[in-house]
């Protein structure tokens, strides 16, 4: 593989999250997203290339991007299914639906589908237990209250490139009292 | 309290559309906390700031319920070096979806406390953990602050004082750990998130070695309210011994899950089936975990005149925690439950000590064999023994949360993990 490298206004980004922190060392985490954001993972040649742009040991940008689930460790699927089925998920069918996508996509947890398209994961809460069951597309927008239509529907969006976008899950109460001074 | 609770007007999240925006808030009465403190500062000393914030009593919403107030006043005197507020928005607690309310609706509420406590300790920087998976929250966090700065309620000379403090945004990479408050500062240096061994304690030795304190957002987002109303009004409302309004997230079997804000000291079974609406599909109660994972699980005939609050709910056998309560209807498998929660507990173990390491491992290995009828009697008297192996043994309080689970569910709901080991006898035999 080709060398890599951030280009100059990447490395201006990383400056920034430099002069948050007194340490270089601080902005590990922080410079491994630039890095799975840039190449969609962390692998070791992309850990190399933090480890050189912060002049930290290799070892240490290892041992943090091995510590911590959201970096990819090896490359994923275009788009990344993280369903929960942690405790209020696993009550409201999270693994229903985790069952569903994978016998829709043929894969497993912890597979990629063979065209690219797809990679599920079983996931720990994400904090939206009041919106179960739910998933986060990769490492983004949360997919809310999941049916199996709605997972269907999902999945046709995205193959056609079409991308979930931001919920806001109000307050019920709020919604409440603003669809009564609506109506 | 009775019905009060009912006619309680939202505080830490009014009913005011865009409040989000700064404008918005600074026209409802926003940053006239901090303004106040910082136009007369002979009457607001960073002392008398600590000690009305003691009186008032907010107990910490991140878990512990420890008294803010008491807290800030761990921290030594200035020494002209830096010092720091890490506020923690880890949030990663099952159960628990309330911080992100803040975020969304309501960021300057929590920027005015974060910056009255960083006046009180003298913090010159306060560090906002974010957990990652909250991305969508931090995008509209960094919104907010940087309205902040522009407004010159953050930076250098607030307000045209000589009181200078910053905010930094950072945010995680997956790790329930980092919600610990240890974890969290190893992981805002940079680190992998491993628990420090206390003492010492942060308030000694913190981010970099220096003082530093760490709080809940819903903590800080509460500050404000005492400053401007007083303590003694900030007292009155909700429990005597654990006042003010809470953000309760309630999910599970209901009928409208969400995030609501009431007093302290609301009825188990009023939230359950007033605020939420009842039990999905008619059906009836059998459990409620009352504040995330961690905290004991209690019984539907053990709920008569509990409410949310740290003294009843310790009388009743569990913990106020996050005010994350879970609830379960009269279907719910608890050993399929008990298990999923050990799993959480031994994937999200950090490693570094062999009690919870194992112990986790142990817990949820056993719970697997019972749900699959391959248990025996035997087996849950090991678990309970297991349990009072791991717990006080380790360095943080996971192992703890990952042991309270395990026992109360166990000899609580005793007869449906004997019935599932029972049967698997009989299958055998
Ligand atoms: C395993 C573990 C996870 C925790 N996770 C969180 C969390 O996600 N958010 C939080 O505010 N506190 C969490 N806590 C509690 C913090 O350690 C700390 O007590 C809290 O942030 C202090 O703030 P408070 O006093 O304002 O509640 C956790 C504690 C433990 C032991
Ligand atoms: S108790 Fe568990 S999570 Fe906490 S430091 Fe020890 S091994 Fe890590
Ligand atoms: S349990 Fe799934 S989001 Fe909390």
């Amino acid at each position: 593989m080709a060398e890599l490298s951030f280009t100059e206004e990447e490395l201006e980004e990383i400056e920034k999250i430099k002069a948050k922190f007194p340490t270089a060392k601080a902005a590990t985490l922080q410079v491994l997203w630039v890095a799975q954001r840039k190449y969609g993972h962390v692998e070791p040649d992309v850990q190399k290339l933090v480890a050189e742009t912060l002049d930290l040991p290799a070892s240490h940008v290892h041992g943090v991007a091995s510590f911590y689930t959201q970096y990819y460790k090896e490359e994923q699927g275009k788009f990344v299914l993280d369903v929960c089925t942690c405790l209020s998920c696993q009550l409201c069918g999270g693994y229903e639906i985790l069952h569903h996508l994978e016998d829709k996509l043929g894969i497993k947890a912890g597979e990629t589908t063979d065209d690219g398209m797809f990679s599920i994961q079983e996931v720990e809460c994400l904090g939206a237990c009041g919106y179960a069951p739910m998933l986060q597309v990769t490492n983004g927008v949360y997919v809310n209250n999941l049916t199996k239509e709605k997972v269907d529907t999902l999945i046709e969006n995205l193959k056609n490139g079409k991308k979930p976008e931001f919920e806001s899950m109000a307050m019920p109460e709020l919604e409440k009292r603003n669809q009564a001074a609506a109506e | 309290m009775a019905n009060d609770w009912k006619s309680f007007e939202p505080l830490l999240i009014p009913d005011i559309p865009n409040l989000q925006d700064i404008e918005v808030y600074e026209e409802n009465g926003g940053y006239d906390a901090l303004r106040k403190i910082l136009d007369d500062q002979d009457t607001w000393s960073r002392k008398s700031v600590v000690n009305e914030v003691k009186q008032a009593n907010i107990r910490g919403r991140g878990g512990a319920g420890f008294n803010a107030g008491l807290k800030w006043s761990f921290m030594p005197e200035p020494d002209g070096g830096p010092r720091y507020l890490a506020a923690n928005g880890d949030e990663s607690e099952p159960g628990t979806f309330k911080d992100r309310k803040i975020f969304e609706y309501n960021p300057h509420l929590f920027i005015e406390g974060a910056l009255i406590a960083s006046y009180a300790m003298a913090v010159d920087t306060i560090y906002v953990y974010i957990r990652g998976e909250y991305i969508s929250w931090v995008e509209m966090f960094e919104e907010a602050v940087q309205d902040a700065y522009d407004k010159g309620y953050l930076g250098d000379n607030i307000l045209d004082t000589d009181i200078s403090i910053d905010m930094e945004i950072t945010y995680g990479a997956g790790a329930y750990i980092c919600g610990e408050e240890t974890a969290m500062l190893e992981s805002l240096e940079g680190k992998r998130g491993y628990p420090r061994v206390k003492p010492p304690f942060p308030a000694q030795k913190g981010l970099w070695g220096r003082p530093t304190t760490i709080n809940n957002i819903e903590t800080l987002a509460n500050v404000p309210l005492v400053i401007n109303n007083g303590a003694d009004w900030y007292g009155d409302i909700g429990s005597e011994e654990h006042p003010g309004p809470v953000l309760y997230g309630i999910s599970g079997h209901v009928n409208r899950p969400g995030v609501y804000e009431y007093p302290t000291g609301v009825p188990v079974m009023d939230l359950i089936n007033d605020v939420a609406g009842g039990i999905r599909g008619g059906k009836d109660l059998k459990a409620v975990i009352p504040g995330g994972s961690s905290t004991p699980p209690l019984r539907a005939d053990q709920l008569e005149g509990v409410t949310m609050n740290s003294d009843s709910l310790k009388d009743a056998g569990s913990m106020m925690g996050t005010a994350g309560l879970v609830v379960m209807d009269e279907d719910t498998d608890m050993v399929e439950v008990l298990w999923r929660i050990a799993h959480f507990y031994h994937h999200e173990s950090c490693g570094q000590c062999t009690p919870c390491r194992d112990g986790t491992g142990w817990l949820e290995k056993i719970l697997i064999k019972i749900k699959n009828g391959e248990g025996e009697m035997k087996d849950l008297d090991l678990l309970l023994d297991l349990g009072n192996q791991i717990e006080g043994r380790t360095i943080c309080a996971l192992a703890d949360a990952a042991v309270w689970p395990v026992r109360h569910t166990i000899n609580r709901f005793r007869d449906e993990f004997e019935a599932k080991v029972k049967k698997s006898v009989h299958a055998v035999a």
